[in-house]
């Protein structure tokens, strides 16, 4: 009896603690940038100019980085990551599989420092001399490819991150596949579909809100990317249609300039863009939730 | 073992209090991080009784701590501001402990000699609306004989705050007046052109593997991965190639230096003077009630102005020049020690 109310309180402990580590976060974020929030207001989100002499902070083109790099990550992640899930969990053998599992595991505990120099000496030179000048004789003057092709810039900072959350997808989607019972296989086998038309029209429609968790995983860790994202964007705090030109995201520049920086307004700005991160890592965070029940309910009706 | 546990314990009182432990906690540059560990180090062997802890977290940092009292003393790339000063609870002094210079860094296929730079030509490419490229007047003329490529120049700079930027962005502010109108000086600056590399190994990465490149690195950074850097002109008209000698002429030659040390001594007027260098300095309260901290403070400064100095080229560290440790050690009466 005793023990029982014990542990309970322990629990109910262990539990608010995260409650209140995350209120405290968003508190002392919410304190530390009072100076930039009161100076700047609203307009922080828009302004694109980020001038430390001058005192002039804005934080659109970070917001715009962080953005664009995370969904060129996705856009590449999801279709490579989804499609070697299924293989792994459908499609290879068993040991293969298995072995696979443990490296995905592997890779994805690497410290993204050594992803970002292994992207600094192969993928950026790369990028400059062969990959971004094909695009750009391929799609023929098209905004989206043009502009001098640096090797630094959106394009390789969004590679780098698709190969670092391809494992997140990987490891979260192939225990999701695997765990969808097998008399659904059996029972789309049976009506007469073809292995294929099981997985597509049975298995992965199953599974989709793990899928969705998996992706919104590889999501969070895309947006809060900090280390190899800084070694490849190319820090320009601009505004750019091209993925070719070089950008900056939120965690970067938090990274960089948060040691060097003096005076209230300075600081309170990077504090600030870190409370714009948090916002909209809960907001990414928020979605995936409704995703996953709207799409779970719907599951559950048919 | 009951005993000996006792035992243990006991000649581990006794010794602590024999011993009488002064122990001191800085924070900030990370410029100078390896030549204080070395300081700290050595202090520590000639007076085992003091014990010094640094943490390289950046001037900034250090600058903070300090005025939140966090910790016993500060170190900085560059000095307080006016207003920084006005908010220490206790006046903050400065010493200066070594020297540090900046290098221009550039990639130029074929072109093997070290490149001249003058004030004007560094500052046009940086500004990237004057000075364009390779072949431009401004860098022909300065060095003739030398085969400048028809290239667009791609300009490299620091992405994370330093004193490094702070050095080189000062310099180009003297030397330029739409420098100073357009950008200004500090430890991150709004670049008007080019690619930000996190620290000089990022900013040294972006140069060799671009072509046509140009950034700025530390000399140190230069020295130790021997790296090509270009010569710059200084004020009596020279070109000069940073080393440790011309650095230190750079500090001998600073003209009205402020009691207090708080100068910029790039673009000096002497004659070898390197023109992009600088004091790196350390932080300290001018008045201790703690007494046996702020003597251990007074001697270790003492030390570091003239014993400790002999350990600065072993890590390419420019010395002080002798009448800056002259009025250093002048300065260290004004600390006072004990309520």
């Amino acid at each position: 009896m005793f023990t029982d109310r014990a542990a309970r309180l322990a629990a109910f402990v262990f539990g608010a603690s995260v409650l209140a580590l995350t209120a405290l976060l968003a508190y002392q974020l919410w304190i530390h940038s009072a100076a930039s929030r009161a100076r700047f207001g609203w307009a922080f989100f828009f302004t694109t100019t980020w001038d430390p002499v001058a005192g002039e902070f804005g934080a659109a083109p970070f917001i715009y980085g962080t953005l664009v790099t995370s969904a060129i990550a996705l856009v590449i992640a999801v279709p490579v990551g989804l499609g070697v899930s299924i293989f792994l969990a459908e499609l290879a053998p068993r040991r293969l599989s298995e072995a696979a599992g443990l490296l995905l595991e592997l890779l994805a505990a690497v410290p993204s420092v050594v992803y970002g120099l292994v992207a600094v000496s192969v993928l950026v030179p790369l990028m400059r001399s062969t990959v971004e000048p094909a695009l750009r004789g391929v799609t023929g003057g098209f905004p989206l490819f043009s502009g001098p092709a640096y090797g630094v810039g959106f394009l390789t900072a969004g590679l780098v991150l698709a190969v670092m959350v391809i494992p997140f997808i990987v490891s979260v989607g192939r225990e999701v596949l695997l765990a969808v019972p097998r008399e659904q296989r059996e029972a789309a086998l049976a009506l007469g579909s073809t292995r294929w038309e099981s997985v597509w029209r049975v298995v992965v429609p199953y599974a989709r809100p793990g899928l969705y968790g998996a992706i919104f995983l590889a999501l969070g860790r895309a947006l809060g990317e900090t280390m190899a994202v800084t070694m490849v964007v190319g820090n320009r705090p601009e505004i750019s249609a091209s993925l070719f030109a070089p950008g900056y995201s939120m965690a970067a520049v938090v990274a960089n300039e948060f040691t060097e920086a003096t005076g209230d307004l300075y600081l309170g700005a990077l504090v600030e863009i870190g409370l714009v991160l948090l916002l909209l890592t809960m907001v990414m965070n928020a979605a995936a939730r409704l995703l996953i029940l709207a799409t779970s309910r719907k599951a559950t009706a048919v | 073992m009951r005993q000996t546990l006792l035992t243990l314990v006991a000649t581990l009182v006794l010794a602590g209090a024999a011993s009488a432990q002064v122990s001191m906690t800085g924070s900030g540059a990370t410029f100078p991080y390896p030549i204080y560990s070395k300081w700290f180090d050595e202090y520590h062997k000639l007076h085992p009784q003091v014990q010094i802890n640094y943490q390289s977290l950046g001037s900034g940092a250090g600058i903070q701590q300090l005025l939140a009292g966090t910790v016993d003393f500060g170190a900085s790339d560059m000095p307080m501001r006016d207003e920084q000063l006005k908010q220490a609870k206790i006046p903050v002094m400065h010493f200066p402990t070594v020297l540090g210079a900046v290098v221009p860094i550039y990639n130029l296929p074929g072109v093997s000699q070290p490149l001249k730079f003058t004030p004007a030509a560094l500052a046009g490419i940086f500004l990237g609306t004057i000075t364009t490229r390779w072949n431009d007047p401004a860098l022909a003329s300065a060095n003739p004989g030398v085969k400048l490529p028809a290239a667009d120049i791609i300009v490299a700079h620091r992405s994370d705050g330093s004193g490094t930027t702070f050095v080189w962005t000062d310099y180009l502010s003297k030397v330029s007046n739409g420098w100073r109108t357009k950008v200004g000086s500090n430890t991150s600056v709004k670049w008007p052109v080019g690619l930000g590399g996190k620290g000089n190994e990022g900013v040294a990465a972006l140069v060799k593997q671009t072509p046509d490149a140009i950034g700025y690195v530390e000399l140190i950074y230069a020295v130790q991965n021997k790296l090509t850097y270009g010569l710059v002109q200084n004020q009596a008209g020279s070109f000069i190639k940073a080393d440790l000698a011309s650095v230190t002429e750079a500090a001998g030659a600073a003209a009205n230096m402020p009691p207090d040390f708080r100068v910029s001594i790039t673009n000096p007027s002497g004659r070898n003077a390197y023109p992009i260098s600088s004091f790196t300095y350390l932080l300290v309260p001018s008045r201790w009630t703690d007494a046996r901290k702020g003597t251990a403070m007074v001697e270790f400064l003492r030390w570091m102005a003239t014993d400790g100095q002999k350990f600065t080229q072993g890590l390419s560290y420019a010395p002080l020049p002798a009448n800056v440790v002259q009025r250093e050690l002048e300065a260290l009466k004004q600390i006072k020690v004990g309520s």
